[in-house]
């Protein structure tokens, strides 16, 4: 960061642009002023003068037609006004409105009828408005597309590497004739690789769209969309030459994009099989291990995603730790309604598994209406923490989303997990002493009872983990679990009724099975050869992909 | 000869002379308080509670079929709402041929869904359903041919417990997957509405709906009947054999899926009549009536009613459906709180259901011990 | 026709009525007789999701009429029932309210396929249906009031701004497999080809089931689409429950609106307060009201409907103002018969204006759909929208579509002596069979 030419470091002390930089026609040469004025030189202070400009300012903004607001953005821009980049902001978050006397403030916080506001000018506050009195100033996509791009130019000399880099990041396509000459140099003393690398590859796309066919030499092999889309409108441009390269070019990106699509896919499915795993994996314990088939067991997932969304109230704007606290409160949470429905029903129908069915059934439809009169028949919002959001770019073709592979991570996790308790701790000794000979068990003292209990408890709250997870991919509702519920039972049967391993397995290959489908059969129909296929598979191997073998398979 | 024979000995029971006796005396009653009473008079049965008695009378003959299956055979089937549909729908084409050029569009062949997407053309599996005859007899046979098939792969490769029923489940899943698809050509997720006559009464008359009503009776009256001649014959008794001990059964030289394919074809093939006679009296079939969860309170009225007696079959359908009615009426907030209350506390406190509570309480001693034995739980 | 008949034969007429079981005559009805509003929307089940606030909108409409004195001196009573989300339920319960209850009108559904369900009941037994929801047209029945929109009242005008004002070239048709997205999408397929000549490569259509949650595939096909040179946008009819993964799936794969903006059909303020909207600023919304609307009529109702729900952060939708507006028709044209019964009502109702909430007015068409604004809004981090672009003037509801090859010839029209739903004015007759043409046969016999 030192090592960078920043401007301002020149500007601080002289308070003038390089002489250069001033052929440059707008709007760089006013971006530039902006970027010199929105940094650190907030020395001055507001006279009279300027507030009057600066209400001719963002009076230009308040008119109906969005090409007028287009040019008023770039008035904004090009005045040196140091409040300027905080306008702009507000402006493309929808927080810069006006008041019914005409006066501009900025929105602190626009959620629910009354909302704080500060005057846009002086940066007093105002207190609460109604929204009665503001009108907002509204944009559109495309003046959101002018906004971004006139602030990604402000943040190419920013300090924060982070923001040097998503800004480079976002100029690809969007390379002008008045940006080129800047960015030339820019690259030139650029420290970061990275950035230096996205901003000769932004600056190429602007040299193909120019019709230089030394372009198309520096594009190949990018992988980025993009350069596709130059490349493909090079290839359907009027000049034949170029068209033939670009379409070269193309055909050599498509050959590595199909490897890309190839790990997408099977990225997607393994992504789709955790989610069946988590779902399935509770009930692969409940069902699996003590023959209790729980119809229940979606809600116990809804339960989980509700906690999760409960915690978020409790701890407003802090998503991430929320997130994590719900881990543990959202296992707590089920396993107890978990014991709740085994002291309450399931303890009374031992040894009549299939009456299990029905009376769980009954609780399923009691919690999903509990749900909906406590809390509401509506959805609840379940915020994504910042970390959970967007992808992770493989390469610039391949991006794997975040939330996903975190929920990939934690089906794995939460799979090891039951693996040690059922194999390495005394209740998991006891659980399979138990399922296997009950009477045995107990004479050897096992308190059966006790490890009914548990196990039950531990089969919902796993449950209950995955209705976290599943918060942060999908509705957080009433009907949560009854989309989860056919799915749970099909992998565990899958699998083979009692085995973690088949559940994980079973759950895994069905994911990859539908995604890979999905392509060529729609994603309807994709579900249906699951299904026929599970059916005739169930036939072939009538106890699942792993078969409990000795007496207990009997049962 | 001997088949008439077959199918008369359940007269001869008690509990038959009992329940048709008294399925005759109902149909009669409300026949009469309908058409005799005034309309406003307090004993008037209204043409909307006809309606609705028909509508519960079809899921009881629907439950006494899964019955026939869970009850004598120990095959849970939570999939017996697609033969259900099947029936309903092979009734539902029927229907919509009726229409003819009544439609909106006035096409004379093409049912208006099918001009809605720009069918050039019947496609070839609605051939033939503008006859009564052919659609009355794919009733009985498009169930049929289902169970056929899915109960052939199923038994002979011994598919059993809690695995039958999962891939039961699975096949009804999949049938409603297919049959919301629009490029099915069932009319989608909107399914078959709007129908106008049947054997050219109008279905929007109160006369064709008191014979809709007293037809589900008889046909109610007769599946029973059917289901009980063969609880009661040598090959029920195979079927109750098979449920208790499957294993035994095959050793004692019985080719047991045979069997378990013949009932499971005849509970599917009512069920099928069932679902035909529900469509023209609700006016509407589509795929929700495939959903999983629909099937699975199919066996939850028959659990209620009491497992392994058919009559209880029929009790608890009328009772839960009775309940659902009141209830969405009375108290639309709460109602799934009741209903959820009652399968847990008849689960949990009349494992017999209301049928074994009736039988506690007129216990008799010449009762036979043979057939309504209970069943052993089959476990999972 | 049938009004001539009417006049020669009363006497057949009323035995003909009498045939036709559960018709109240309401001039037998007591003055002091509360005035019977039924309410059929499901309050359990997956639609519950949606119709629950329906219910309470009417109720509180009814309240608020009360507080005024009631309707022609008479109070109101909201007659609720639960259709549980079932739709031969739907048809049960509308028997119920109409032969039971015998409610003087009823307000509900939401789905199509509940209100395919519900119509022939309605129409055998007379009673008045108003429907609140955008629906994919192709009907119009006697008894029905479609205060929601027809496909010429969204879909049209919002492809017609993409187009002109957003620059769009291809387009991804996404939607759930039923009949409003299926409608929607051929009357759009068609729109695009005709008017803006767009190559049939260039239209992507998608159908996925209800409640689908994996969108990943999807997503990553419209990216790709969206990636090869031409201004892409997705017009989704998404139906509710699917939408929150497929927006989270948008937000994750880093389809932005700016790139590629998703202008859906079937999401409202509702549906947003279900998902967290920080990353899908700026994708569109084609309605014909907001909850951000700008005016006095607007924020009296969102003060009204907070107080009777207690609730600060309740939220108005499309579907509410639909209610509001049918609602206030109703009562107007019951005052302008001087009775509630159906048939003078039925009469009185056309050409009924009242205003609606966005600063206009709304009147009722012979064809039984109303004029509404179209409203384009772009979402905001608050889950409110921000309106960019509306209709110069309101726009009547087609009940037939002129894209698509059956029904472009039909029309319907309610008023005497034409009275047909589905006239073809290329033979000059009402085709198909219509309530008036049943009630033509019941007074043969």
């Amino acid at each position: 960061m030192r090592n960078f030419p920043l401007p301002w470091s020149t500007t601080a002390q002289g308070g003038a642009v390089h002489a250069d930089e001033v052929r440059i026609r707008t709007p760089w040469v006013l971006l530039m002023a902006l970027a010199v004025s929105l940094l650190g030189l907030a020395h001055a202070p507001s006279t009279l003068a300027q507030d009057a400009e600066a209400v001719v300012l963002l009076e230009a903004l308040d008119v109906d037609d969005y090409a007028a607001k287009g040019e008023a953005i770039d008035a904004i821009v090009s005045s040196d006004d140091e409040r300027a980049r905080d306008w702009l902001q507000a402006l493309l978050d929808g927080r810069l409105q006006r008041t019914d006397d005409g006066r501009f403030v900025v929105v602190l916080d626009n959620r629910g009828r009354d909302w704080p506001v500060e005057n846009a000018l002086t940066g007093e506050a105002l207190g609460e408005m109604s929204r009665r009195e503001l009108e907002r100033i509204g944009i559109n996509n495309a003046l959101r597309n002018q906004l971004r791009s006139a602030l990604a130019v402000v943040d190419l000399y920013s300090p924060d590497l982070e923001r040097r880099r998503a800004s480079a990041e976002r100029l690809l396509g969007e390379v002008d004739d008045d940006l080129s000459g800047p960015l030339a140099e820019v690259i030139e003393e650029a420290t970061d690789d990275r950035v230096r690398e996205r901003l000769s590859l932004a600056l190429a796309i602007h040299r193909l769209e120019q019709g230089e066919l030394e372009a198309v030499a520096e594009l190949e092999g990018s992988l980025h969309p993009e350069v596709r889309v130059a490349l493909n409108r090079a290839a359907q441009g009027d000049d034949p030459v170029l068209a033939t390269s670009a379409g070269e070019a193309l055909r050599g990106i498509e050959q590595t994009l199909k490897l890309n699509r190839a790990a997408e896919t099977l990225y997607f499915g393994l992504s789709m099989g955790s989610v069946l795993v988590l779902a399935a994996i509770g009930l692969a314990i409940t069902f699996g291990v003590m023959g209790v088939i729980n119809m229940a067991h979606g809600e116990l997932i809804m339960l989980g995603a509700y906690t999760t969304w409960a915690v978020q109230q409790l701890l407003p704007g802090q998503p991430g730790l929320a997130l994590i606290l719900s881990i543990p409160a959202g296992f707590l949470v089920s396993a107890l309604a978990g014991v709740a429905i085994e002291r309450g029903v399931i303890q009374f129908l031992k040894g009549r598994p299939l009456e299990t069915l029905l009376a769980t059934f009954g609780v399923s439809l009691i919690l999903q209406q509990l749900v909906r009169t406590v809390i509401s028949p509506q959805n609840r919002t379940v915020v994504t923490p910042e970390w959970m959001s967007g992808s992770l770019a493989v390469n610039d073709a391949l991006s794997l989303t975040l939330n996903r592979m975190a929920v990939l991570g934690f089906a794995l996790l939460v799979f090891v997990g039951l693996m040690l308790v059922m194999r390495r701790t005394r209740l998991g000794l006891e659980v399979r002493a138990v399922t296997q000979n009950r009477a045995m068990a107990r004479s050897m003292g096992i308190r059966a009872t006790r490890v009914d209990i548990l196990t039950f408890a531990l089969g919902s709250g796993v449950a209950g983990l995955a209705g976290v997870a599943l918060s942060q991919l999908t509705n957080v509702g009433p009907n949560l679990g009854q989309n989860y519920i056919i799915d749970s039972f099909m992998v565990v049967v899958f699998g083979g009724v009692g085995n973690l391993w088949g559940t994980l397995v079973a759950g895994l290959s069905l994911g990859v099975i539908n995604q890979v489908l999905e392509p060529w059969a729609g994603a309807v129909l994709a579900k249906i050869i699951v299904l026929v296929f599970i059916i005739l598979f169930i036939q072939k191997r009538p106890r699942g992909l792993f078969p409990q073998k000795g007496r207990a398979a009997e049962g | 000869m001997q088949s008439r024979s077959w199918l008369l000995r359940p007269f001869s029971e008690r509990s038959t002379q009992l329940f048709i006796g008294v399925l005759l005396a109902a149909l009669a009653l409300v026949t009469v308080l309908h058409l005799a009473v005034p309309a406003g008079h307090p004993l008037n049965v209204t043409a909307y509670t006809v309606n609705l008695f028909g509508k519960y009378l079809s899921y009881a003959l629907l439950a006494v079929a899964v019955d026939l299956v869970w009850g004598y055979l120990g095959i849970l089937s939570l999939g017996h709402g697609a033969f259900f549909a099947l029936g309903g729908y092979a009734m539902g084409m029927y229907l919509m041929r009726q229409i003819g050029d009544r439609g909106t569009y006035g096409d004379p062949v093409l049912p208006d869904f099918m001009v809605f997407l720009n069918w050039e053309s019947l496609p070839w599996y609605w051939q033939g359903f503008d006859m009564a005859w052919f659609a009355f007899a794919m009733v009985l046979l498009a169930p049929g041919a289902l169970a056929l098939v899915f109960g052939w792969l199923a038994f002979r490769s011994r598919v059993t417990g809690v695995y039958l029923s999962i891939i039961t489940q699975a096949m009804t899943f999949a049938l409603m997957l297919a049959f919301f698809r629009n490029e099915m050509g069932f009319g989608g997720n909107n399914g078959l509405t709007d129908f106008r006559d049947i054997l050219g009464f109008s279905l929007r008359n109160d006369a064709t709906r008191l014979g809709l009503f007293i037809a589900t009776g008889v046909a109610l009256a007769l599946g029973y009947v059917i289901c009980r001649a063969i609880v009661v014959s040598k090959l029920g008794r195979v079927c109750v054999a098979t449920r208790d001990a499957e294993a035994r059964t095959r050793f004692l030289g019985y080719r047991v899926e045979r069997f378990q394919l013949f009932v499971f074809v005849i509970s599917a093939m009512l069920a099928g009549v069932a679902g035909a006679l529900y469509v023209p009296q609700v006016g509407i079939i589509n795929p929700s009536e495939f959903e999983p969860i629909f099937s699975i309170e199919i066996v939850l009225w028959v659990a209620l009613g009491g497992r392994a007696t058919l009559y209880g079959a029929v009790i608890g359908a009328i009772l839960v459906n009775y309940a659902k009615t009141v209830f969405t009426g009375v108290m639309p907030d709460a109602w799934l709180f009741a209903l959820g209350a009652l399968f847990v506390l008849v689960t949990v406190f009349l494992p017999r259901g209301v049928a074994g509570l009736l039988a506690y309480r007129f216990k008799r001693q010449r009762r036979s011990s043979d057939d309504t034995a209970t069943p052993q739980e089959a476990s999972a | 026709m049938i009004t001539s008949q009417r006049k020669t034969h009363p006497s057949l007429w009323f035995a003909a009525s009498l045939l036709s079981l559960g018709v109240a005559s309401p001039a037998l009805a007591q003055e002091d007789d509360p005035i019977k509003v039924g309410v059929l929307h499901s309050l359990s089940g997956t639609m519950a999701i949606s119709e629950t606030v329906l219910k309470d909108t009417v109720e509180m409409l009814i309240e608020q009429q009360n507080a005024e004195g009631g309707l022609l001196g008479r109070q109101l009573e909201a007659v609720v029932v639960d259709p549980a989300s079932d739709w031969p339920l739907f048809a049960e319960r509308a028997r119920e309210l109409l032969a039971q209850e015998e409610v003087d009108v009823i307000f509900g559904n939401w789905t199509s396929v509940s209100r395919k369900s519900v119509l022939p009941v309605v129409e055998e037994l007379n009673g008045l249906l108003f429907y609140p929801v955008q629906y994919e047209g192709e009907e119009s029945s006697e008894n029905v009031f479609y205060t929601g929109a027809a496909p010429n009242q969204q879909s049209i005008p919002a492809v017609n701004y993409l187009h002109d004002q957003v620059g769009v070239e291809r387009w991804v048709l996404a939607g759930t497999d039923y009949v409003f997205p299926r409608t929607t999408n051929r009357i759009l397929s068609a729109y695009l080809q005709d008017e803006f000549g767009v190559a049939e490569e260039d239209i992507m259509v998608n159908y996925t089931p209800f409640g689908h949650s994996d969108w990943q595939n999807i997503v990553s096909d419209i990216r790709r689409f969206g990636s090869e040179g031409k201004k892409t946008a997705v017009v989704s009819t998404i139906n509710g429950d699917a939408n929150v993964p497929f927006y989270t799936e948008l937000a994750n794969q880093g389809v932005d609106a700016a790139d590629i903006p998703v202008v859906a059909f079937s999401v409202g303020e509702q549906e947003l307060t279900g998902i967290d909207t920080g990353p899908l600023v700026g994708h569109l919304a084609a309605w014909n009201y907001f909850m951000s609307v700008d005016t006095d009529a607007n924020y009296d109702f969102i003060d009204a409907w907070i107080e009777y729900t207690d609730d600060e952060m309740a939220v108005t939708n499309d579907p509410m103002e639909a209610h509001y507006i049918g609602f206030n028709m109703w009562a107007e044209a019951a005052r302008k018969a001087g009775t509630t019964d159906v048939d003078a009502v039925k009469d009185a109702i056309i050409g009924v204006t009242v205003p609606n909430l966005s600063g206009g007015y709304a009147a009722m068409m012979p064809n039984h759909h109303i004029t509404k604004p179209v409203l384009i809004g772009e979402i905001q981090d608050n889950g409110q929208f921000d309106i960019v672009w509306q209709t110069p003037s309101t726009v009547a509801g087609d009940a037939w579509s002129d894209y698509l090859p059956g029904s472009r010839d039909l029309i319907a029209d309610w008023r005497a002596p034409m009275r047909c739903g589905n006239f073809d004015v290329t033979e000059g007759s009402c085709g198909g069979s219509t309530a008036a043409e049943e009630a033509e046969a019941a007074l043969a016999e």
